[in-house]
């Protein structure tokens, strides 16, 4: 039984053999059966509903596209290992050892071919929260040393360093240069600050128009905030090679920062993974609650407008598409901001079919934009999306997660896509009533 | 001690036991493996987190309009076959002669079905069962995901009802021996239950609510 259509990437964890490597995925997945995990490998009537909700299956009518599938390792490692008939099973041997092949066969299938979307979660019949299932898989494969090198080495990179790959200056530097260029003040290491900001590497890199707008716009509204040399890289690779301690580093890193500057509140900026790292998992991770609010910064935008800091101009009457990114919207509950400030802004706004909590990925979240041999499947899916796209008949399309906005610009490259995405905070920025 | 009583005495009596233990074992062992503390500051407060849960419980049981188009044949044939089920066991004659004599109660006010019709809903439940296990055959997604669970379960349904079907027809041999095998098939399901996924009768109420709980306490996607 086959499922790799894809090489196989080990991450270099050192030499660990083949047993060692089941053992590591078996002792992390150990530590994930509660009762909320089990319920929901229990509950699988292996209806298939779950693939009509992706769209790598969607794309490709593949059935190993399949989400429930994606976990299959580790539906079989817990039936053999806790499930209320463990001795059972493995006095029989009705559910065989997992083994390292199987493991490698499924890499594919939990990183590349998985967005963590969490769109599947949302038809299963039986409630069943696939993605999450996919999402403690991976950290399974971390742990058996068989995450991909890409997500794995930038991980531990970013734990050391902050930033997950070598950079040609300091990302201070990058931030002042920014701030010089684009003539905004960006406040960097004040001591104390209500609010802590941090900024997608990918915008301060492809996209340093984004970063200069927040600033404007935390400017306009007299905010008083601020970066920190150590801590200014949003993105958390640790979450993406599905390893809890670097996650945890990382986002220590930024929590610690924002500790130090007496923050009332972090700013997370237009990144998905970034909001659903530190909005909803830091806590968890280091074991205690975080002694600030987690914000993403359309749904603080929302709060400024909702009390009357925050005054827009109308924009044009271009037709607007916008897409939700889906660690941000769908799972991350920032469900009425971004339309809250579009209305504001009198955004000649036209829906896709599937949106808000419908809506389909970008086809680049949960680290796929940084897998190479993932392009060919991901344009696949992409397809579908800049399809529903151009079906509203939009001609600017807005969003607020840099990530998507990585994979759209790539994919307008590679379909001569007429669209650019664009920020949704930048046109925020650029129309804020004086 | 003939087949029958056999199958509705002693063998009934042992499945009903394996039934009731291994479901609350099941269940249990489930829950025994703890709930982890939550420790982000949720969007909502608790009680409507509860309400997120139980609007899951109701509303996942018609698909959201964005999944439609996909999912309506299947769940067409999903629901068909269930509610036949359902109909036969709780509103046939028999059935509710069984119930009553099994559990020592009588209940004249419990409503049946005209035997015929019964008989009507039990071939129209067959069909729909043919056409779910053809699609777990034929449909690429169902066939890859498929395992044994799956395809004893229908064996044990199938049996199930062409036995019901041939005592009520008349066919297929002597009366006592068919009905015989129609309370074994029954036993053989009650014995099967715990261990399998019909199990989904139970999981569904905790697994629905869950869901629709940690997605609420988000003000995520329900």
């Amino acid at each position: 039984m086959s499922t790799a259509t894809q090489s196989f990437s080990r991450q270099d964890a050192g030499p660990q053999s083949a047993d060692e490597r089941v053992e590591g995925a078996m002792r992390s997945f150990a530590k994930e059966f509660g009762a909320l995990v089990g319920m929901n490998i229990e509950s699988c009537i292996h209806c298939g509903m779950c693939a009509e909700a992706c769209h790598f299956y969607i794309a490709t009518e593949e059935a190993k596209y399949t989400p429930i599938l994606k976990v299959e390792p580790f539906k079989k490692i817990f039936r053999r290992e806790s499930g209320a008939f463990a001795p059972f099973f493995k006095l029989f041997n009705l559910k065989s050892k997992i083994t390292v092949e199987e493991l490698e066969e499924w890499q594919e299938l939990m990183f590349d071919s998985c967005n963590q979307c969490g769109r599947c979660s949302l038809v299963c019949p039986m409630g069943i929260e696939v993605s999450e299932l996919i999402e403690i898989g991976r950290r399974g494969m971390y742990d058996a040393g068989l995450a991909p090198k890409e997500l794995a080495d930038r991980a531990r990179y970013q734990a050391e360093h902050g930033h997950p790959e070598e950079v040609d200056k300091p990302y201070a530097e990058l931030l002042s240069e920014i701030g010089n260029a684009h003539d905004v003040e960006i406040p960097l290491d004040k001591s104390k600050a209500d609010v802590f900001v941090c900024a997608p590497r990918n915008d301060m890199i492809s996209n340093p128009s984004a970063v200069a707008a927040m600033a404007k716009v935390l400017n306009k509204l007299k905010v008083n905030y601020t970066f920190a040399s150590n801590a200014i890289v949003a993105e958390n690779y640790g979450h993406y090679a599905g390893s809890r301690e670097l996650q945890k580093t990382i986002s220590l890193r930024i929590i610690d920062a924002a500790k130090k500057v007496g923050a009332k509140t972090v700013l997370v900026p237009e990144c998905g993974h970034a909001y659903m790292a530190l909005r909803w998992q830091a806590a968890d991770l280091i074991g205690e609650e975080l002694p600030f609010k987690v914000r993403h910064v359309t749904e603080f935008l929302a709060e400024q407008l909702a009390v009357g800091k925050l005054k827009l101009n109308q924009v044009d009457d271009e037709a607007t598409a916008f897409h939700d990114p889906c660690k941000i919207v769908r799972k991350g509950g920032v469900m009425d901001a971004p339309r809250e400030l579009m209305k504001a802004l009198g955004v000649n706004l036209k829906e896709m079919a599937n949106h808000q909590g419908y809506s389909f990925c970008c086809g680049g979240g949960g680290g796929v934009n940084d897998l190479e041999r993932a392009k060919p499947l991901r344009y696949k899916a992409q397809e579908l999306k800049l399809h529903e796209i151009d079906a509203t008949g939009a001609r600017r399309f807005l969003t607020s997660c840099s990530d998507c906005r990585v994979a759209f610009e790539d994919a307008r490259e590679y379909f001569n896509w007429d669209k650019r995405p664009e920020s949704l905070v930048e046109l925020v920025a650029a129309n804020i009533k004086e | 001690m003939s087949i029958l009583e056999f199958s509705r005495g002693p063998m009934l009596h042992f499945a009903l036991i394996v039934f009731v233990f291994g479901v609350l074992w099941r269940l249990t062992a489930t829950f025994l493996l703890g709930f982890r503390q939550r420790r982000s500051e949720p969007r909502v407060t608790k009680g409507q987190a509860m309400a997120g849960g139980a609007t899951v419980l109701g509303m996942r049981s018609w698909p959201h309009k964005e999944f439609i188009g996909r999912t309506a044949f299947g769940e067409a044939v999903g629901y068909g076959y269930h509610i036949g089920l359902f109909t036969i066991v709780l509103l046939g004659a028999p059935h509710v002669l069984f119930w009553q004599n099994l559990f020592g109660f009588s209940a004249p006010w419990w409503p049946t079905l005209p035997g015929g019709l019964i008989t009507f809903i039990s071939i129209l439940t067959v069909m729909l069962m043919l056409i779910a296990t053809i699609r777990r055959v034929g449909h690429p997604v169902l066939r890859r995901i498929s395992n044994f669970d799956d395809y004893f379960t229908l064996v044990i349904l199938y049996a199930l009802m062409l036995t019901g079907l041939m005592t009520v027809l008349g066919i297929g041999g002597r009366y006592e021996y068919i009905l015989a095998a129609h309370i074994i098939s029954f036993n053989a399901l009650l014995i099967w239950f715990p261990f399998s996924k019909l199990m989904h009768a139970f999981y569904i109420f905790p697994s629905r609510f869950l869901n629709g709980y940690m997605h609420a306490k988000k003000g995520a996607a329900k």
